[in-house]
């Protein structure tokens, strides 16, 4: 069939192409900005006001800069560690949570699902929180503050039920039938066929990880332990580039280098993700639509 | 001879409770770790919370703490900082919602309407890119751009705007905290409305193609209707949290100069808990803030089944 286009229709699909690219630049200029001023020579750089749409000079300067610094390799570990350690406890605690809940013929069941949803509603406050970890758990200063009371998030607890929810019951039940326990069923049948939600959960466990600095501004106060985003919260937000810009000439060299690695520091503290990002984000998306099908 | 009844009743019960344990018993043993993580950083913080009623200090512990009822929170509601953040924690909240919560419906009606699929596709992947970014970069960025000598000033100079730091004026920083939202945001949001959309009948419009509905009439009476379930959910779920202004992200933006329009119940919780070491006044402060959450998403949840018949329970 054809489909006659009115001409009023074909002004507003111009002006709807229009603003999408426009939209697009807006959304990718400022990474772009970023990346390019980290290239750009920091004397050229310093008195330049306006937008960047290639480096100023070139220079790989502050990228050197910030290698020689032992810090951001150390919060780079730390993160990494937070990271790895983290997801992989996220997943079996997730999934244990999601395999029960998705389970039938439980009675206790309900009880459990509620006593979990009343926490994305009510909580304590930031303070008890913070008391109990300090003072109970005496985890100050520890990276598993940071991995721990983050264990699982219902949200994506709840996607994850989702999803086992719509695998057919028979599998499950052949095999409980010939013995298997719960364990087998969840580790053998259930997660081999639920690859796609595990590589959703993954992403997004992973870059709440990456991206998480608050916890860790409450709990670890040993600079040997900071993750990455308090060492760039230290340099983008409380302005300390010291470290890394010693013996670089006078104080307006070292100020306009400071600009430059600044740049390079967000760069390498992003650029992880953002280089995942074309290849998963199919999954991300994924992740949100089955958590729109309500459970 | 009903006594006899209920017994019968109170066995089958138990009956049943001891038979669902024994076939469930492995299952029940395997969530319990779920139980501990729950209770320990979910329940247990809600417990600790009646320090605000308390005060406490930290070598008595809860326990040992004293009793002293409602005074924090009479300290707090009349006290000199009480309307002030009040009234911040409002303004903020309710701009991002009026500003913030159309933002993705409109991209995802906008994107809908795009002929070319896979030019849509490219457009809204560069849309969610930035909610991946950490915020302490973002607000790193807004801090760099919004500088006197930043891209947005500059921009602005040609609309006859002197350029200067745009975070040191109280005025700039709800549209800054606002817009900036919504760039990080908007791709993110409109995924959900998208999977919506996508679900909508087309027989529905053939037939309102038939009967000379044009576009504007088809958005008013067959679009908007159907995503509207999910528009309501999304709503009831953000009045929820009508209180629970992006703190962090306030904490990384504002500066002694901003203060007077930044500060949110959450910053002042922050600032007087972990840096002024008032911990059950802080806390009576946080249980505040939750009770006033939790009241707005009952009730929102009860007029929108009223009105709409959409619910979260």
């Amino acid at each position: 069939m054809k489909i006659k286009v009115s001409l009023a229709q074909r002004i507003f699909d111009f002006f709807n192409v229009i603003f999408m690219c426009v939209l697009a630049i807006v959304m990718i200029y400022p990474v772009w900005h970023v990346v390019m001023a980290s290239l750009s020579d920091n004397n050229m750089l310093i008195g330049y006001t306006g937008m960047l749409f290639k480096p100023l000079g070139f220079s790989i300067n502050a990228y050197k800069l910030m290698i020689r610094d032992s810090m951001i390799a150390t919060g780079y570990l730390n993160t990494i560690f937070i990271v790895v350690i983290g997801v992989s406890l996220n997943l079996l605690f997730t999934s244990i949570a999601a395999y029960f809940l998705s389970r039938k013929n439980v009675y206790w069941q309900k009880f459990v699902m509620f006593f979990i949803v009343v926490t994305m509603f009510f909580s304590g406050g930031t303070i008890p929180f913070y008391l109990f970890v300090t003072q109970t758990l005496k985890l100050n200063n520890s990276l598993w503050a940071l991995i721990l009371p983050v264990l699982i998030n219902t949200y994506n607890m709840i996607i994850m039920r989702t999803s086992f929810m719509a695998i057919p019951d028979s599998l499950e039940e052949a095999a409980r039938i010939d013995g298997a326990s719960h364990w087998t069923v969840l580790f053998k049948i259930v997660l081999p066929l639920s690859k796609a939600i595990i590589a959703v959960m993954c992403l997004y466990y992973a870059v709440g990880h990456w991206n998480s600095w608050f916890n860790a501004s409450l709990f670890i106060k040993d600079r040997e332990k900071y993750p990455l985003q308090l060492l760039l919260r230290e340099i983008l937000i409380i302005n300390d580039t010291n470290a890394m810009t010693q013996g670089s000439g006078d104080a307006a060299e070292k100020m306009s280098i400071a600009e430059t690695v600044k740049y390079a520091v967000v760069v390498t503290g992003t650029l992880p993700i953002l280089c995942l990002y074309p290849f998963l984000q199919k999954y991300f998306v994924k992740g949100v639509m089955i958590g729109s099908v309500k459970g | 001879m009903k006594k006899n009844k209920s017994n019968v009743k109170n066995n089958a019960y138990t009956a049943m409770l001891k038979k669902d344990f024994k076939i469930n018993k492995s299952l029940y043993i395997m969530v319990l770790p779920v139980i501990v993580f729950y209770l320990l950083f979910h329940y247990v913080p809600m417990y600790g919370a009646i320090i605000a009623f308390k005060n406490f200090k930290p070598q008595l512990g809860i326990w040992g703490s004293s009793w002293v009822g409602l005074k924090h929170f009479m300290d707090f509601f009349n006290g000199y900082y009480f309307l002030n953040i009040l009234g911040n924690t409002l303004r903020i909240s309710f701009a991002t919602l009026i500003f913030g919560f159309p933002a993705p419906i409109i991209l995802a009606l906008l994107l809908n309407e795009l002929r070319n699929a896979k030019f849509a596709k490219i457009i809204q992947n560069f849309t969610y890119m930035p909610h991946f970014i950490s915020l302490v970069v973002i607000c790193g960025l807004i801090r760099n751009f919004t500088a006197d000598s930043g891209v947005i000033p500059y921009l602005l100079s040609f609309f006859g705007v002197e350029p200067k730091s745009l975070l040191n004026y109280p005025q700039y920083f709800v549209p800054i905290y606002v817009i900036s939202n919504i760039w990080q945001e908007v791709g993110w949001g409109s995924i959900i409305y998208l999977a919506a959309l996508t679900n909508v009948d087309a027989s529905l419009y053939e037939a309102a193609v038939i009967d000379g509905a044009n576009k504007w009439k088809q958005l008013i009476h067959i679009t908007i209707p159907s995503i509207m379930p999910t528009i309501v959910i999304m709503l009831i779920m953000r009045v929820g949290n009508i209180l629970n202004v992006g703190f962090e992200k306030i904490l990384l933006l504002y500066n002694g100069s901003t203060l007077d329009v930044a500060d949110v119940i959450s910053t002042y919780v922050y600032r007087k808990g972990l840096l002024d070491l008032s911990w059950s006044f802080s806390t009576a402060v946080g249980l505040f803030n939750s009770v006033i959450n939790f009241i707005f998403l009952v009730g929102m949840n009860s007029i929108s089944k009223r009105v709409n018949e959409v619910g979260l329970w």
